[in-house]
Formats: structure tokens, C-alpha cells, sequence
């Protein structure tokens, strides 16, 4: 390395004027802060590293106070919040990476490479800690794909175009990487048509013993530059994911990276094969902030500093500056921290993939990032004024009404109607019912050969090969509820994310959370996060899944509209014996039909207020009220047990939880699969046919079994101080559902099916898949 | 015997076609790499799926230059058993070892879901111990596998059944509806003259173990192994 000067050079740089410090996001008070943390005046690159540093993105400057309530252990935990993925044991020597992220904002913008960088983020997230990829979700947020009023058509095309450009890149990326697709959601609701949100997980597999950290040691060490070259691409991205939108977005289209997910996967097959050398001693992408980032990062946590010289750093374009190679955001790249005199060892792993790796710096003792340019040090700062003594705020909250009536709005007539065929017909149609069979099928669900549930079910499990074991994963959050009643619905995301799990037959054990909110400067969007860290907190400390890393994503505002709070959940769980794992269908006629159910229906009064926030209410009768239904989570935590003793014990064909669309809707789903329909006979509990039919209440599973069995779920459910209803059985090809003996809506499979497997494609106008192939290119 | 699995950069069922061969078929098997010539004495070859050099260029298009497919192309001609599979077939019709060329699907996507496909011919070491005629649960999942050739080509592999297999209705009918790609003809496999090299859009590997779900593509390991033990 060159000789270092002491003050770094100022030369040609622009002169920080109160506007440039505006252009960064750097508030007058952080300005101070900045100030007082240097001990002196910083160059523009340094403001530049302090900008993206001190984001809401890479600083959680809103959220850290309120994330630190959240349940972090168990004795399952390896690795919580922190790192670059959250890791837990599964036994056998294994243990299991995981991690949500948003990339909600390039996907606006952009929406193929904004989603496809969000895949790519993520999956470099997991084999950074050692751990090969096995199996990503996908939860998507998109405005309204069919007309409806106060709904332009310019705004319903882009929205089409948006889910589209998403689907593709969130196929494009993980297809090319090799990653099975196992799940997720697609959601739909106005507040999301100038704000999509594209929440992307991945989960891995490493050797207990394996695992790699983001940690740099020992002076004197080398500092390996891998991957891609750097280019001008995603330069403040960071920052950007830290504002809300305005009308011209549109022209930050620069600031989303470009994608290769061929790229990344040469890079994980490098990484994970240079691991085994045994001479690298820690390692960070560079994702969010680039080099920036990983550098201070990876100095801090190891109480050591790292020294970079941009001369080394492999550019993809010339004349770049100091403050670009520092703030690019360009795609798969990743530093590491290697073994002094092992180098080689690295590079020829790197070389025989065809990859870039370079020492472009060195450990030092002093716990700094200093960064040189010919030489020159053009940046040097204390990785604690980048990280620990970054902003911190307690943003003032303030309580907040939904302006939405509480009680059911006289307009709304319910219990006078005694048929609901063509209701069910239209509910299974709707975009947040219906099939996602277009968006899935896109996706590679069955690559390295591990796939036991796929997408289009409960959850998605997946083998872990060479054990008996297996692993469930789910992501849910319904943000109507959460926008009702932000923690009562944040506990709904996590019992249901978990239940679905427990659907499947495997244990609940960890939870990573996607927290997606409007501007934090606003009291009551900060009191709806703070609301919703209180539900998380409740949830999963009772239903035992603790927090092992995630992602906050404030600002989704345009033009000052936020959208819905929307925290999503994912949950993972363990299967002792992956061949017990049972899924959502049913399998055959002539079997019964149970609803296991940890909550008794509540009062009347209570009902129609809970009523408000269902499917049913939204879709039919054009209207939102009240609140989310009510949630006993010690009652679903024993439903949660309850279900996987069933399941494992062998006692049922399939189990599916009862959400959006009620006991009607899942009733129909059920059967859609191998076209099986169900007549069953539901008490009314002296309730309206519309609550019996499609109310959502918490806590409830839908099992079809041998006829034999049911007794002995129904001990069970005793046992577990739950209740286990025979409503029926299956039937070959017919839906048909009394209430109290009545029938109030019957059909054939064939025909709701129909209903619900098409809308997707009839909204988007897209040919349906009997239609693929379109007549003037048939050959044959 | 003992079965290779070629890596090109970007292969990403080269560890599913190992998996199967060592696990459920129980055969020896080794990688090969990309850039080395060496075929290790292999007795069959797989050319994998995946996306080999990313198919940024027109898929199997620069795989097919690679040093490994110059030995690929000397151990077909002397009759040795290759397999390509998804992107392995792109790149056997890009190398010219197999007649025609997989082309974007018709509904211009990616299409991932189990399909069915019918048995065209037993004439092969692949289908040997298959019946004519029989339909098979298989997965497909691919960008490009329209598969096309001229009108000429078509008669020749017609006339010498080497069309191995055809997407149908899980009844075995041929029809537009169960063709997910716009194959002519629903094509879903076709082999050489010398019937030694099998190309074919849906994954065996797939669908050779009972655990997930569907276990009709171990017949074609299965049989490909009788085959070679006879030989």
C-alpha cells in the first residue's frame, strides 16, 4: 500500500453547500452530529458515505428503538438480527439461513430489474454466511388489476404492467440462479398502485460448523475484492429507498441496479467452494451502500478497521470517481477478508469460475474505514460514527383512527339473503382469492430436486436431503386488518404465517419479518409501527417463533398517499419426518370433513363489527368496517400443536387454515386440485348465513380424513381444549353447503374452479392457458 | 458403469441429475468439467439443465464450444450413450448433435408444471424397457422448448422413429391443448440416426422419487441402465 497522508485530499470536490446537504437527505441537525462525530469538516465523499450510512435504509434510524422489543432467542437461535441472514439449528448437524427483504421502491421504478435485484439481494444474503440456497418466496403488493370506481385507466395499466415486469424479474432471477420458487402471496388493494411492494425471502442449508460471518480479523490481512465490476449503477440507491415518491421518480430509473443472476450464480458456486479452502475469515456482499457498507461493516463487527485502495477496485467504467466506486450499487459483488499468504488459495477458486477477485486493501488495527485513491486517502472515517453513533430517533407517535365506520354502515343489509352460489362464484374470482397459477408458473418451483409442497398450497416444503427431516416454510400478512387495527393485525400475521406452516405437519420454530410502513416522520404512521412491533412481540413470544433478522422499508408514499401498514411474516418450520407432511388438497371422495377450531364464535354485535374486515365485505359488498376478527393466541398456539400431532400421527389426507373467503372459499379451494367437491351442514350459532359462510374467523383448520380417524382428532382437539366439527364429507364433483340443514349455495367443482382459476389471466388479459399456444402459430 | 454429469458455468440440474443417478438408478458417477476435454472413461454422459453461460445469446449457443462438448461430439459418433436434458438438449441441437432447434415458447413465459408425455418409441437405450404408447407424469420447466425443424428433417425422424417422445393428455392424446410450448407436433424428445443420443425438454430427474410425487422419470434411468448392462 502507498504512504498514507494524514488529512485526506480535498481536491476538485464540490463545496458541501446547505443545498448538497439537502441532495443527500442530511438533515441540519444530522449535519451537527456528522460534524462533531469527524471532528471536522467532511469531503464530499465522505458526506456521500455518511449519507447512504445514515439512511433510514442502512441505519434503521426510526425502527431501532422499537425493533430492540422484539423476541430475538431460543435455544434454537445460532444467529439473530444482525448479520446478514438469521440462522437457526435444525438438528442433524444442520442448521437453516433465512431472511426477508424489501425492494419495494426500485420495483416501482423499475419493475423487472427492481425485482429481479431484489431475488439477487437476498440469495447473496444467505451464501454470504456459507449457506447454499434451497428455496426463496415472494410476497407481492400490487393496485387494483380490475376496474372499480376512482380507479383511471392509466393507473389500472400500470398497475397490469407493474405485476407484470415484477413476475418476470422475480422468475428471470431466481430460474437462471437455480432456486425453487416454493410460495409466497400476491395481494391486491388500492393503496399499493403507486407504491408496489416486492418483499422477496430465501432460505439455506449449512453445516452447523460452517457458518461464515460478516466479521473481518487480524491486522495486515487482505481485503479481497470478488464478483462484478463496479459501474455507476444504483448510486443512492439507499437513499432513495429512504424518501417517498414524487412525480419525478420516473427519472431515478438510473438508481436501480442491473441484475445477472448467471453472474451471482457463478459467485455462489465460487464462494462456497473458496470457503472450503479454509482461508477466508469473513465475508459481506455488497448490497445496499456497496462498498461503503461492507467495508465498515465487516470492520466494525471485528473491532478492527479495513483500508481500500479504488485503484484496485475493478471498474466497469472509466473516470469514475471516488464517491461513485464508493456508492455504487452495482450487483454481485461481495468482500472478503482473507488469511494472510493464502490468497492463492482464493483466487484460483475465483479464476476457475471466471471471476474477478483482486486485494484492493488490507486489515488495520485502527477501527476505521480509510479509503485511498492513487494513494491519497480521500475518505477516513470511525466505522462507529458510520454504524453505532449513527442517528437514532424517537419519533413522536400519535394513536390513529382509520376513517372507516367501526359498526356495520345502515347501507349494509346483512341475514336477508338465503343463496350465495353466485357470491362464492365472485369471491373465488376475486384477485385476492383466485389462482395464482399464472404468476407461479413463471417460477421454477422444482429445480435441485427438493420440492415436497410448491407453490399454489399452504406452505412449501422442501426435504432436507440425506436426513429424514424436512422444512416448511410460509409468508402471510393481511394488511386491511393491520390498517383496522395495526396490532391485532400484525398478531394475525404471524398466528397465520405460522398456521400455515403448522398445515403442512412441521413445527413452527423461527420468524423473519418484511415491515413495510409510510413516512416515519408522520406520528401516525410511526404509532402504526410501533403498534405493529407490539403484535409481532405478543405473537411470536406465545406461539414461540422469535425473530432472526428481517428488513424495515419506510417512506412507501407517493405523493404524500401512504400504503396500508403492512408487515409480512414469514415463518419456519421443522418436519421431524418430511414423508408425514400433508398438503391443502383433498385427495378423495368419501371421506369426512372436520373444522378444528381453537375460538368459539363470538356475540353477534362483535361479528358484524369483525365482519367489516373480511374478503366478502371488501369484494361484495363494496364496503370496509370495523375491526379484524379477534385473536386468543393461547387458543391458536394449541391449535398450531394440535394440527402437527394430527398430522404427524398419520390421522388426515390434508389441512388447510380457513382465512380470506371463510369456510366457503377454502371449502371450494380444497377440492380444486384434484376436482373433489364437499357437501357439508354448518350451525349457524344463531348467526347470519354471510358470517357462517365467509367470516374470518382466527384459529381455524380444515381437515378431510378417513371417517375412522375422526374420533380420534376429536380426542386430540379435547386435549388441546379445542373443538373438532364433522361438517361433512368429500364428494366427487359437487360444492354443496347448508346452514342448519338449509342449503345456501351448491354448484359443480368444475364450474367454481373455472371461476377461480381464470380471473388472473382474464383480468390481465392474458391468454388463459387453454389458449397458450395462439392459433396463427400452430404448426402442426 | 460409470455415468458423468457435464458443468457448464450456469448448470443448475447438474446436482439433481447426480443425485438421481447415485441415489435411485445407484450407478457410479462423476462431474465434468467444462473446460477439460477428459471424459474420465465415462460410459454415459448427461448434459444437465440450467442456463449454461447464462443463455444470454441464444440458448446452448456458446456451450457448445466448449472444450468438453469436442469429446462429447468424438463419444457420440462412436455410439456413447448422451443424455441431454432441458438446457442439455438446447445444447446437443446448438452442437449438432441432434436434429432441429428449441425455440421460445409460444406464450412467450417460462413454464414450469408437471405435463405428460407419450412414449414415441421403445427403439431406444433410454425407452427400452418402456411400452409404446405409454404416457408418463413428467415436469417441464423452460423459456425455450418449441421445438422446430424443416419439413425434411420432420419426414426423416417420422420415418425413422426418432421421435421419442410426444406431450399428450395424461390419457395420451395429442392435442394443442396439451402441448405447453407450441412443439411441432407436440415434440417433447427426439434421438440421433445412431439412437445412442437421447434430447429432451421435461426432467426425468424430477420425477424419480416418491417423496416428491411423481417417480415416471426413473424409468428412463432405469432403462437407460438395463441398456448398458446388456451391452
Amino acid at each position: 500500500m502507498n504512504s498514507v497522508e494524514s488529512a485526506p485530499s480535498l481536491a476538485q470536490e464540490p463545496t458541501l453547500t446547505p443545498e448538497v446537504l439537502r441532495d443527500h437527505g442530511i438533515s441540519a441537525e444530522e449535519y451537527d452530529r456528522l460534524l462533531k462525530s469527524l471532528g471536522r469538516e467532511p469531503t464530499f465523499t465522505e458526506l456521500g458515505i455518511f449519507s447512504v450510512m445514515w439512511s433510514e435504509h442502512c441505519s434503521y434510524k426510526s425502527s431501532r428503538v422499537h425493533l430492540k422489543r422484539l423476541p430475538t432467542h431460543s435455544r434454537r437461535v445460532l444467529q439473530g438480527p444482525g448479520e446478514n441472514a438469521g440462522i437457526i439449528d435444525i438438528g442433524d448437524g444442520w442448521a437453516c439461513a433465512f431472511k426477508i427483504e424489501s425492494h419495494n421502491h426500485p420495483s416501482f421504478i423499475e419493475p423487472f430489474q427492481g425485482a429481479a435485484t431484489g431475488v439477487g439481494g437476498i440469495l447473496r444474503d444467505i451464501f454470504t454466511m456459507g449457506a447454499r440456497p434451497v428455496a426463496i418466496m415472494d410476497s407481492l403488493r400490487f393496485g387494483p388489476i380490475t376496474p372499480q370506481p376512482g380507479l383511471d385507466q392509466a393507473t389500472l395499466h400500470k398497475n397490469h404492467s407493474v405485476l407484470e415486469g415484477v413476475v418476470s424479474g422475480v422468475a428471470s432471477y431466481g430460474n437462471c440462479f437455480g432456486v425453487p420458487n416454493v410460495g409466497g402471496e400476491v395481494k391486491f388493494e388500492s393503496c399499493y398502485s403507486g407504491n408496489p411492494l416486492v418483499n422477496a425471502f430465501a432460505l439455506g442449508l449449512v453445516r452447523r460448523d460452517q457458518i461464515f460471518y460478516a466479521k473481518a480479523a487480524g491486522e495486515g490481512n487482505p481485503v479481497i475484492y470478488v464478483g462484478s465490476k463496479t459501474g455507476r449503477d444504483g448510486i443512492h440507491g439507499a437513499t432513495m429507498a429512504s424518501e417517498e415518491f414524487s412525480e419525478e421518480s420516473e427519472a431515478k430509473r438510473p438508481n436501480v441496479q442491473v441484475g445477472d443472476p448467471f453472474l451471482e450464480k457463478l459467485l455462489l458456486e465460487a464462494c462456497l467452494e473458496a470457503m472450503q479452502t479454509g482461508a477466508i475469515i469473513g465475508i459481506q456482499d455488497m448490497g445496499a451502500a456497496g462498498l461503503t457498507c461492507s467495508t465498515c461493516e465487516m470492520g466494525g463487527r471485528g473491532g478492527v478497521g479495513l483500508e481500500i485502495e479504488l485503484d484496485l477496485v475493478p471498474q466497469r467504467e472509466t473516470g469514475m470517481t471516488p464517491y461513485e466506486i464508493m456508492l455504487s450499487e452495482s450487483q454481485e459483488r461481495m468482500l472478503l477478508v482473507a488469511e494472510n499468504g493464502r490468497e492463492d488459495e482464493v483466487f484460483r477458486v475465483f479464476q476457475k469460475w471466471g471471476l474477478d477477485a483482486v486485494t484492493i486493501g488490507r486489515v488495520i488495527g485502527q477501527p476505521a474505514m480509510r479509503v485511498l485513491e492513487h494513494g491519497k486517502v480521500v475518505a477516513e472515517i470511525p466505522n462507529a460514527a458510520l454504524t453505532d453513533d449513527a442517528p437514532l430517533y424517537r419519533r413522536p407517535l400519535e394513536r390513529w383512527e382509520p376513517p372507516v365506520p367501526r359498526e356495520v354502515p345502515d347501507n349494509i343489509s346483512l341475514g336477508q339473503k338465503s343463496e350465495f352460489t353466485d357470491e362464492l362464484k365472485r369471491l373465488l374470482a376475486s384477485p385476492n382469492i383466485c389462482s395464482k397459477r399464472w404468476v407461479f408458473q413463471q417460477y421454477d418451483s422444482m429445480v435441485q430436486i427438493n420440492t415436497v409442497e410448491g407453490p399454489g398450497g399452504e406452505g412449501g416444503v422442501i426435504r432436507v436431503k440425506g436426513t429424514q427431516r424436512g422444512l416448511a416454510m410460509a409468508l402471510d400478512g393481511n394488511a386491511r386488518w393491520c390498517y383496522l387495527d395495526p396490532k391485532l393485525g400484525a398478531m394475525h400475521a404471524v398466528a397465520e404465517s405460522a398456521r400455515n406452516v403448522a398445515c403442512t405437519g412441521a413445527t413452527p420454530i423461527a420468524a423473519t419479518n418484511c415491515l413495510n410502513f409510510g413516512n416515519p416522520e408522520k406520528p401516525h404512521i410511526m404509532w402504526q409501527f410501533s403498534q405493529t412491533i407490539d403484535g409481532i412481540t405478543k405473537a411470536c413470544e406465545e406461539l414461540e417463533t422469535p425473530i432472526t433478522g428481517g428488513n424495515v422499508s419506510f417512506y412507501n408514499e407517493t405523493l404524500g398517499e401512504g400504503i396500508y401498514p403492512t408487515p409480512v411474516m414469514g415463518v419456519v418450520g421443522i418436519l421431524e419426518d418430511v414423508h408425514t407432511a400433508v398438503g391443502p388438497h383433498f385427495r378423495q371422495a368419501g371421506r369426512a370433513v372436520v373444522v378444528l377450531r381453537g375460538s368459539e364464535p363470538g356475540d353477534a354485535a362483535d361479528v358484524e363489527a369483525e365482519f367489516g374486515s373480511s374478503e366478502y365485505a371488501k369484494e361484495i359488498l363494496g364496503q370496509v368496517w370495523g375491526f379484524p376478527p379477534s385473536l386468543e393466541l393461547q387458543q391458536e398456539a394449541a391449535l398450531q400443536k394440535a394440527i402437527v400431532q394430527i398430522i404427524t400421527a398419520g390421522l388426515v389426507d390434508s389441512a388447510k387454515d380457513c382465512s380470506e373467503g371463510g369456510v366457503a372459499a377454502t371449502l371450494a379451494e380444497c377440492g380444486f386440485a384434484r376436482g373433489i367437491g364437499a357437501q357439508v351442514d354448518l350451525s349457524s350459532y344463531g348467526l347470519v348465513p354471510e358470517f357462517v359462510l365467509f367470516g374470518e374467523d382466527a384459529s381455524r383448520i380444515l381437515i378431510s380424513c378417513d371417517p375412522e380417524n375422526v374420533e380420534r382428532i376429536q380426542q386430540i382437539a379435547v386435549q388441546f381444549g379445542l373443538a373438532a366439527d364433522r361438517i361433512g364429507n368429500t364428494v366427487s364433483d359437487q360444492v354443496e353447503i347448508q346452514v342448519d340443514g338449509t342449503t345456501v349455495a351448491a354448484a359443480s367443482v368444475s364450474e367454481l374452479r373455472e371461476a377461480w382459476a381464470s380471473a388472473l389471466e382474464r383480468a390481465l388479459h392474458v391468454e388463459t392457458e387453454e389458449r397458450l399456444v395462439p392459433a396463427a402459430l400452430q404448426k402442426s | 458403469m460409470k455415468f458423468g454429469v457435464i458443468i457448464f458455468p450456469g448448470s443448475n440440474c447438474d446436482h439433481d441429475a447426480y443425485w438421481v443417478i447415485s441415489e435411485v438408478a445407484k450407478q457410479p458417477v462423476t462431474f465434468l468439467w467444462h473446460d477439460s476435454p477428459d471424459l474420465q472413461g465415462c460410459d454415459a454422459i448427461i448434459v444437465p439443465g440450467g442456463f449454461a453461460y447464462g443463455d444470454y445469446l441464444r440458448t446452448g449457443a456458446i456451450a457448445k464450444f466448449s472444450p468438453v462438448m469436442e469429446s462429447v461430439r468424438k463419444f457420440a459418433t462412436d455410439g456413447g450413450l448422451v443424455l441431454g436434458i432441458c438446457n442439455g438438449f438446447q445444447i446437443l441441437c446448438e452442437a449438432g448433435l441432434l436434429p432441429g432447434a428449441l425455440l421460445r415458447n409460444a406464450g412467450l413465459k417460462y413454464v414450469c408444471k408437471p405435463v405428460h408425455i407419450r412414449v414415441e418409441s421403445t427403439n431406444t437405450p433410454y425407452t427400452q424397457q418402456l411400452s409404446k404408447g405409454e404416457v408418463l407424469e413428467i415436469p417441464i420447466g423452460h423459456m425455450e422448448g418449441n421445438y422446430f425443424c424443416d419439413e425434411r428433417t420432420l419426414a426423416e425422424l417420422k420415418e425413422q422413429e426418432r421421435i421419442v417422445f410426444r406431450y399428450t393428455t395424461p390419457s395420451g392424446e395429442v392435442t394443442a391443448e396439451a402441448n405447453p410450448n407450441g412443439s411441432l407436433e407436440n415434440i417433447a424428445g427426439v434421438c440421433n440416426a445412431g439412437r445412442n443420443v437421447l434430447g429432451m425438454m421435461p426432467h426425468p430427474e424430477r420425477a424419480s422419487e416418491p417423496e416428491l410425487g411423481m417417480t415416471d422419470g426413473a424409468k428412463v434411468f432405469h432403462s437407460l441402465v438395463s441398456a448398458m448392462v446388456e451391452k
